[in-house]
């Protein structure tokens, strides 16, 4: 992937000046990263960028984007992206949400469904599991955190590339900075809105798919099949020999997925 | 010159083992605790407490740490509130409460107060932010915790001063009705001390607020290097900082032989010490550290506050007995360098005097607190103790006339004033020497 396949853009937000990559060709797709950051060039943004222009906005208080200090959960993270898209003319978008950013797309719908086009939730936290847990990531350093995310770390497909070698003192100051901000909007509950499960249920006329790893060890997947309970007419994939980052270590699969859903 | 006594209140009958095995005292699982045994060492450690108030110290100092059997004392208001009662003369000193932990600072407001009124105004209340296992421990959100510290500090002060009834509606704590009914007997309130871990950030702070800022058991070079930090801070604010706005912590073992001495003093690296407290995952959670010293930490996997390094010398969870046992006995081969840095003193009180006496030249604090801990048996803790007050600390209330060491009490904290350039604190020279 050469250097300058993103050009980043900045859009004022209020007082806060938001950093989008943007690249790729085609209908506007807004890509929420996750609770680490963004994790830098992969192989599946060059294949959805193939047909569609990715705007991949860095979240406030993750590196890039300074933080918003008003901004305390994910609400406010919400009501931000909101504006975001009324001032950008985005709306309705098409979005595809990773992890703690499938959980944004997610509140975002519940409060005004009409500013989505289609909605991609992949692995996506916010609601209370109706069993098991969602993975702690404040109890582990980012790293070993990092590691869980993927279902077997030695056939992990592009993990190794993207992730691979020693820790580098620029990773731990970024995922220092990521696990900051995630503490701030996520601490307690942890990573899931107590309404959530309510809320969806005025989420109509939103095509949705979920996409999950089957061996998702931080985000269960009773959490996916909450969501295609309460969201009407929400379509499950799920992706065997693959955890919390389909996108990661089953590329092919997902981009598969993701683009027939797209369209 | 204000002498203290301080121990941990540790629960040594944890199996060592187990706090190698994780590296870390904090998260070693509670089936190893045994009540019967703690109960009869939280009495122990009350009944020294008690010991030290008829010596003559004129400190008792606590502190508080959660899930760890590295501190029975997770509620220090308690053991605060029984020693207000059981002690006659000595200051009860706080250092400190974990303030950002407290989902309630209105109601340690009302504890602090309940405890100066029953020790009749013998309390001195200090502040920290908490470890960073304190902030899991007790599930407060460590990104807000300078947040947090900033707003209980200033809700406790003024419920302490304000009249009441008023209305508090912060960013973080919201009270409709603060009108806390019993007051500290001291006017306009206790004196407020703080002890720190070279944290400059903390250091700026006590200058800013006119509170000495105690050191606990960092090395000598780099608390020169805060007290300085402060005394230019202070500057800056019009005042000279002196000895009054400093203190320091430091072990101490003191007993009637050498032998005896150095054998207390290794006790003191039971299960890897104060460098095994708790895993970097633990010390640092997320956003508890500023930016800047997120920034030095990702030059240096350790933690650069502790003394000898030891987090960075032993890198892994040991993965056999073999690896275990290898692993302590290179955490007890740091006992020389211990000793070397003045991070540990051991000795007869005719050895251990000059020792201290160097302490005191270079760092020249008003405040000065021993520190004992270690699995040692009862009757040693309690020579150790007889010898310190009876011999050790006479000794020192002298070199503390004769360096002119005046404590808070002497003399009030920012209360010389200057214009101009700070005079430096404390001594390098002698510490460059002794090097």
């Amino acid at each position: 992937m050469a250097d300058n396949f993103f050009t980043e853009v900045k859009f004022p937000v209020g007082a806060t000046e938001l950093k989008v990559l943007k690249a790729g060709t085609g209908k506007p797709l807004l890509v929420f990263h996750g609770e680490l950051g963004f994790p830098g060039p992969a192989k599946w943004m060059t294949a959805l960028a193939e047909k569609r222009t990715l705007h991949i906005p860095l979240h406030p208080g993750y590196g890039k984007t300074p933080q918003a200090n008003w901004i305390m959960d994910m609400r406010d993270l919400g009501n931000f992206y909101a504006r975001f898209i009324r001032e950008q003319k985005l709306a309705p978008v098409d979005v595809i949400g990773f992890s703690l950013g499938g959980w944004l797309a997610a509140e975002m719908a519940t409060a005004n469904s009409a500013q989505f086009g289609k909605m991609v939730l992949v692995g996506a936290a916010g609601l209370r599991p109706p069993s098991g847990e969602i993975m702690d990531m404040f109890t582990l350093t980012a790293r070993n955190y990092l590691n869980a995310n993927v279902a077997d770390i030695h056939n992990a497909g592009d993990f190794s590339a993207m992730f691979g070698g020693e820790q580098t003192p620029t990773q731990y100051e970024e995922w220092e900075e990521a696990r900051a901000e995630t503490a701030r909007i996520a601490w307690q509950p942890y990573m899931f809105t107590q309404s959530m499960a309510n809320l969806l249920e005025n989420v109509v006329g939103l095509p949705t798919l979920l996409v999950w790893g089957k061996q998702d060890k931080v985000v269960p997947l009773s959490v996916a099949e909450l969501y295609k309970k309460q969201i009407a007419g929400a379509k499950l994939v799920t992706i065997d020999k693959c955890g919390h980052m389909p996108e990661v270590e089953q590329s092919a699969e997902f981009v598969k997925e993701v683009s027939a859903f797209l369209g | 010159m204000h002498i203290m006594f301080f121990t941990e209140r540790a629960y040594h009958a944890v199996p060592e083992d187990e706090v190698f095995k994780r590296r870390s005292f904090f998260g070693v699982p509670n089936k190893f605790f045994d009540a019967p045994t703690g109960a009869r060492l939280l009495n122990e450690y009350i009944d020294e407490k008690i010991l030290c108030d008829e010596l003559g110290f004129d400190g008792l100092m606590l502190n508080e740490h959660h899930g760890t059997p590295f501190c029975m004392g997770a509620v220090m208001d308690v053991e605060a509130a029984v020693l207000a009662r059981a002690t006659k003369r000595a200051k009860i000193v706080l250092l400190g409460n974990p303030i950002p932990t407290v989902a309630n600072p209105l109601r340690m407001a009302e504890e602090l107060a309940m405890i100066d009124m029953i020790s009749g105004g013998r309390l001195v209340p200090g502040w920290v932010r908490g470890a960073g296992s304190e902030q899991l421990a007790n599930n407060a959100n460590p990104a807000y915790n300078r947040e947090y510290f900033d707003e209980a500090h200033d809700l406790i002060l003024a419920a302490w001063t304000k009249p009441g009834p008023f209305r508090w509606e912060g960013k973080h704590f919201h009270y409709r009705f603060v009108n806390p009914w019993v007051l500290p007997l001291q006017k306009p309130h206790p004196p407020i001390w703080i002890p720190g871990l070279i944290s400059p950030e903390t250091v700026k702070w006590c200058a800013d607020h006119r509170y000495p800022y105690v050191a606990l058991a960092t090395l000598l070079g780099p608390t020169l290097e805060m007290y300085n930090m402060y005394a230019k801070r202070a500057a800056d604010l019009g005042y000279q900082a002196g000895p009054e706005n400093f203190g320091y912590l430091q072990p101490v073992f003191c007993a009637d032989t050498e032998e005896k001495a150095e054998e207390l003093g290794k006790n003191f690296l039971f299960g890897g010490g104060f460098s095994h407290f708790a895993r970097p995952e633990w010390m640092f959670p997320p956003g508890y550290n500023s930016k800047e010293a997120t920034r030095r930490l990702a030059a240096q996997a350790a933690n650069p506050n502790l003394p000898g390094n030891i987090n960075g010398m032993v890198d892994h969870d040991p993965v056999d007995d073999a690896d275990l046992q290898a692993l302590k006995k290179k955490l007890y081969d740091t006992y020389p360098q211990w000793l070397k840095e003045s991070q540990m003193i051991t000795g007869t009180p005719k050895t251990i005097v000059p020792k201290l006496r160097h302490v005191l030249e270079v760092l020249r604090p008003g405040i000065f607190s021993f520190w004992l801990d270690g699995p040692s048996p009862l009757k040693d803790r309690r020579r150790c103790v007889e010898l310190l007050g009876k011999e050790v600390v006479p000794a020192l209330r002298d070199i503390g006339k004769e360096l002119g060491l005046e404590d808070p009490f002497s003399r009030k904290p920012g209360s010389v004033k200057i214009s101009g350039k700070a005079e430096m604190v404390g001594r390098p020279d002698l510490l460059q020497a002794s090097a």
